[in-house]
């Protein structure tokens, strides 16, 4: 569309072609450079801090080894997502015994999340935490991810990625909140009882299509009005033996009261 | 008192009240003419709004495209034209009644008016008529006395029925064994929903979900023209750990701890893949009944009464996953022919 | 005259050529029908119906009922290029392209869940107050009827759009048809012109929706509507109100005007509603495919309770001679249970009436608490439906209210035989105790809190007898002796006919009236009235007046 418009208007075509190279390049400098912040090369330093931290807030639950414990399991090969996406999302450390480990305000720094990783993935190679040009949407299919979402996802999580109920008091948790970063490493990691979709059964461009599907749920579009939390027809009845029947019970009663 | 015929006057609560009516209050509105025609005012201005609104309504059909969006806080970022066209529409509406209420309680006459009931049943003497009548009827068909024709005819009647029952055998096929088959046969590779792409084993890690269907299904879809084969032969794959698997419904059905399961609840037919790779659980959400997989697929919880059938799994020369058999048993819900 | 007159008169009169309409105008015009916000619940069921009656006619003007599978490429950008029925996409296209479609599609929908909401709860209305009872039980019948035609009318529109939600639901329907023994492989195989989804089923379930269904609903309304109009309305009891009269106010014009009104009220909410709330956005549920599932798969509300009783059953399956199979998991919530439970809704009318042994014609309505055991058993009713409704949504109260769905389930798996018939005993228990203090209301009045100091030192309190108004309504109340078991043989020594029938008739009967309440007799509120133990109103001022040893007064604070 750009590139279109710059051959149809040639006055102003130089300026325009050399505002977008300045443009993209800046951008590009900048996507490239987020990348390598949020991908930590480790370094020896790094994981040697790492293992301090886990020693100190993990090694009791999941042995001193990372070997895993009756009160956690092993983390050897778990891969640096995982590590990631349990620590940043405040699931880990477990604040005490529950059917699963919620969502809370995380307790380390990105820092200390960063190194911490780093600590686990020299273990044993796993996945790795997805660079900016993993989560990068820009390409994907928005109906094709609609269509992996209700294949994949929708069993547990719902058609709206509002979450659901699992056994014995387990959930799978609404996605509402959820980033990009923190969707795709829950797909290759699995965390919890949430089965993983490794790359070599679920490739790249569709978790991206997934993730952008999911980011349009963020929006929150309601076309035909208040959504009722999206969980079908349930909050449909609640909402009309409540709000419906009651407006209409008013309105019965104002019609029968006698008019002083 | 059980007495059918007993009439309406000597029964229940008699028929003068114990207690008179209570006197009728005059309202506001029937005392001032200043308050009757400040309601005259309200009920008018409902009317005319309500009018107004209906203007409103067409304007917004014109000039409102339907893919724009407003957002509303609370209640999220909603269509606009139907959000115009509804409270225009629906304000119209609640406003004509609203105002005709309005006026009935405060201008019409409410002073309450006494009627009096009279039995429901007809008088003796319309049913003594109408039994006569139908006693002449009879008499005059030779009805009673025909008994050839009262017989052959209530025979006749009787079979009148059978062709329009007959005619709806061509709503479908007879069920045959369809319900024990599905399209997996030996040798069929596993392809994975939607892109379809063929599995190896290596492309699963412990904890792997894959929802998956026989290669080529797409195509026979195209070619039957309906979505029947995908009803019954989706599966699952899961991998554990070898060790894991206490169970199965065959010797090494499994391919070095991957397991493929009917995707078809055995309860209603509701397609599961809520898959808690930690228990190995797998929960139907339409009803919960629950499946252990690694345990024969035997059922844990919940009001399924089979295990989820298993498809025997292995590889083929190119190492891709395939079915080493169809399935052993039928999938999906029980029907009465299905037996053990 | 006024204009408008001369001109009704003259168009009356130009139709009263052709057909008899000044009689029939003259008999219903002023028809009178007593006021009251409850005799307005089935006005809401109508005015739904003539809503979706009306929303469903512009809704087929777009809908395409065919399951052909056709490639989307409407407005709705997160399912371009997906594969769909054409039912699901003509739907979208509802929703998204046709102007005020949307709006349609959802007046339609709630005007639905409102059809179905209004029937139930007008149904518990007529039961707590006794207004199917003779001669109105056939009405009953009918009514209830429309209720389960409501329910699988409800259930065939839900389908019709053949999104992934919907979809799902018609999956179960075809394992519960296939639960049926015997036949229900081939009735299956009918219904859905083959197995499972088939190309048939939305057309043919079209026609049952638009066409079968609302014709034998608007027959039935019908009947419905003459029958009460026949019948006249029934009337709470209050001062002026018996069983041979009905008072209130005329049809032509307060009821054109307050029915009329409430038409567009019922209408307006319903709009407001399909403009400002989503329901059924099957946009955001997808196209039906048989291998995908959303969680939280619910049917509408009015189906819950069968959904529960799904939920809930144990996993009972019998195989007969290792070749037929017979599952009880689905046949007996989901066909045995519905019809025990519809066949009780119908014939309570006649059980009652058999029980009692009273067959007059009521037109005065009971007040609850004076019918105990019926009252009760709808409590008890409403109990187990609700605990099975309750049940049917138990995954969504689980994600919502941190629950554990196992323990939901065996809540009412154990809780459906121990609530509903606690909630039996105590609402009998709480309408007895109702009972007893309108008795004590009509024998010795209402406490006035004034507490009197006699001359004699003792201490009363003030008692004001309660109004007409109220005396009206608690004597209204009819006592009723329960029936006496016939003794075996009469005294010739001939057998009773049908003696156990009647014995059993007997011992329902007791334990339907036994504990009644009586109310007072003529006699006893005479005797209160002139000999009680209070001193009321009146006779406080006949002392003061006498200038006896005026008695202290004090309020209830001062001790």
């Amino acid at each position: 569309m750009t590139s279109s418009s710059v051959r149809r208007h040639k006055a102003t075509g130089l300026a325009v072609l050399m505002v977008g190279l300045l443009t993209t390049g800046i951008g590009y400098a900048a996507v490239t450079g987020s990348a390598e912040a949020s991908a930590p090369t480790a370094s020896a330093s790094q994981v040697e801090a790492g293992k301090k931290l886990y020693l100190e807030g993990c090694a009791t639950c999941h042995g001193l080894a990372a070997q895993g414990s009756t009160d956690g399991p092993s983390l050897i090969g778990v891969g640096a997502a995982a590590v990631d996406f349990q620590v940043s999302t405040g699931r880990m450390p477990l604040a005490g015994p529950t059917n699963q480990a919620p969502r809370k305000p995380y307790s380390y720094s990105a820092d200390d999340v960063a190194a911490l990783a780093a600590f686990v993935s020299s273990l044993a190679p796993g996945p790795a935490i997805p660079t900016s040009e993993d989560l990068n949407t820009d390409e994907a299919s928005l109906a094709e991810g609609g269509e992996l979402f209700r294949t994949n996802c929708a069993q547990c999580h719902n058609f709206a990625g509002k979450g659901g109920a699992l056994s014995e008091g387990k959930y799978a948790p609404s996605l509402m909140n959820s980033s990009d970063k923190v969707i795709w490493e829950a797909m290759t990691t699995g965390p919890q009882n949430m089965p993983n979709f490794p790359d070599t059964t679920m490739p790249a461009e569709q978790k991206q299509a997934i993730i952008k599907y999911i980011k349009n749920l963020q929006n929150g579009d309601a076309p035909g009005g208040l959504a009722l939390g999206s969980f079908g027809p349930v909050t449909e009845g609640v909402f009309i033996w409540t709000a419906g029947l009651g407006a209409l019970l008013a309105a019965a009663v104002w019609i029968g009261a006698k008019v002083r | 008192m059980s007495d059918t015929t007993t009439d309406l006057a000597t029964t229940g609560h008699g028929d003068e009240p114990q207690f008179p009516l209570p006197a009728h209050h005059l309202r506001l509105t029937d005392t001032d003419p200043r308050a009757a025609r400040r309601a005259e005012r309200q009920v008018a201005t409902m009317f005319a709004l309500s009018a107004l609104l209906v203007v409103g309504f067409i304007v917004a059909y014109v000039t409102v495209p339907t893919e724009n969006f407003v957002s509303l806080g609370p209640i999220g970022v909603v269509n606009s034209s139907n959000l115009l066209l509804g409270l225009s529409f629906g304000g119209a509406v609640l406003l004509i009644g609203i105002g005709a209420i309005h006026w009935a309680k405060k201008l019409m006459a409410d002073e309450e008016v006494t009627d009096e009931r009279h039995p429901v049943g007809s008088p003796q003497e319309d049913k003594d008529a109408a039994l006569a009548a139908f006693q002449t009827g009879v008499a005059e068909s030779g009805f009673a006395e025909r008994k050839l024709v009262r017989r052959t005819l209530l025979g006749a009647l009787a079979l009148f029925p059978v062709p329009l029952i007959v005619l709806l055998k061509d709503m479908g096929p007879l069920p045959g064994t369809s319900l024990r088959e599905t399209v997996w046969k030996k040798g069929d590779r596993i392809v994975v929903d939607v892109t379809k792409q063929p599995i190896r084993p290596e492309d699963l890690r412990v904890g792997t979900l894959v929802s998956a269907s026989p290669e080529g299904l797409s195509e026979l879809q195209e070619e039957q023209g309906t979505q029947n084969a995908r009803a019954k032969a989706s599966i699952i794959l899961v991998r554990m750990r070898p060790e894991e698997i206490r169970n199965q419904q065959g010797e090494n059905w499994d391919y070095n701890g991957i397991l493929a399961f009917s995707k078809i609840c055995t309860h209603v037919g509701c397609p599961i893949a809520l898959y808690q790779q930690r228990t190995h659980h797998l929960l139907c959400p339409c009803h919960q009944s629950t499946f252990d997989l690694a345990d024969s697929g035997n059922v844990v919880f919940g009001p399924a009464a089979r295990r989820m059938p298993q498809l025997p799994i292995t590889v083929d020369d190119e190492g891709y996953l395939v079915a080493a058999d169809g399935f052993q048993e039928p999938v999906g819900p029980s029907f009465w022919e299905r037996g053990a | 005259m006024s204009a408008i007159v001369n001109e009704a008169g003259k168009a009356i009169s130009r139709a009263d050529e052709r057909a008899p309409i000044s009689s029939l105008l003259k008999a219903n015009m002023r028809k009178i029908f007593p006021d009251h916000w409850s005799f307005m619940l089935g006005e809401i069921a109508l005015y739904s119906f003539i809503i979706l009656l009306l929303t469903g006619v512009y809704l087929t003007l777009w809908f395409k009922p065919s399951m052909t599978e056709v490639i989307y490429n409407g407005s709705y950008t997160p399912l371009v290029g997906i594969h769909m029925s054409e039912a699901y996409a003509s739907t979208l296209d509802i929703s998204f392209d046709v102007r005020g479609g949307l709006l349609l599609r959802q007046i339609h929908h709630w005007a639905a869940l409102f059809f179905m909401a209004a029937m139930i709860v007008h149904m518990f209305r007529i039961f707590f107050t006794g207004a199917f009872r003779r001669p109105r039980e056939f009405n009953w019948v009918i009514g209830g009827s429309m209720i389960l035609i409501g329910l699988l009318e409800g259930f065939a529109g839900y389908s019709l759009p053949d999104d992934l939600l919907s979809g799902v639901g018609v999956r179960i329907v075809a394992g519960i048809v296939e639960s049926i023994p015997v036949v229900g492989t081939y009735l299956m195989f009918f219904i859905f012109g083959g197995e499972f989804p088939g190309n048939d089923f939305i057309p043919r379930l079209y026609t049952f929706h638009v066409l079968l269904v609302p014709g034998i609903l608007l027959a039935l309304i019908g009947l419905h509507l003459i029958l009460i109009f026949y019948h006249k309305h029934t009337q709470y009891p209050g001062p002026g109100r018996t069983n041979t009269n009905v008072v209130g106010f005329p049809l032509f014009p307060v009821y054109v005007a307050k029915a009329g009104g409430f038409f567009f009220i019922v209408f307006g909410v319903t709009a407001l509603m399909g403009a400002l709330v989503t329901i059924n956005p099957i946009w955001a549920y997808g196209p039906y495919v048989p291998d995908q599932v959303t969680a939280g798969s619910q049917p509408d509300w009015y189906i819950g309770f069968l959904d529960g009783m799904l939920r809930a059953m144990p996993p009972w399956e019998t195989v007969l001679f290792g070749q037929w199979t017979i599952s009880w998991n689905v046949f007996i919530p989901a066909a045995v249970m519905p019809g025990i439970l519809v066949t009780l809704l119908l014939a309570y009318p006649f059980l009652e009436s058999w029980i009692t042994g009273d067959k007059r014609e009521h037109h005065l309505l009971d007040r609850p608490r004076n019918n105990p055991t019926r009252t009760a058993i709808g409590v008890m009713v409403i109990t187990f439906y609700g605990i099975l409704v309750i049940n049917g949504a138990n995954d969504v109260i689980a994600i919502t209210f941190n629950l554990s769905i196992n323990q939901l389930i065996w809540f009412t798996r154990i809780g459906i035989f121990i609530i509903p018939p606690l909630a039996f005993l105590a609402t009998r228990r709480f309408c007895l105790a109702l009972q007893r203090r309108d008795r004590e209301l009509l024998l010795h009045g209402r406490e006035s809190g004034q507490i009197l100091r006699l001359p004699h030192g003792e201490f009363i309190e003030i008692h004001t007898p309660v109004s007409d108004e109220v005396r009206a309504v608690i004597l209204s109340k009819e006592d009723v002796t329960p029936i006496e078991a016939p003794p075996a043989t009469d005294e010739n020594g001939v057998a009773t006919p049908g003696l156990r029938g009647k014995r059993w008739r007997a011992k329902l009967s007791q334990a339907y009236f036994g504990d009644n309440v009586a109310k007072p007799t003529a006699a006893e509120l005479e005797e209160a009235a002139h000999h009680g133990h209070e001193l009321h109103d009146h006779e406080v001022e006949e002392l003061e007046a006498a200038g006896k040893h005026a008695p202290s007064t004090l309020t209830p604070d001062s001790h």
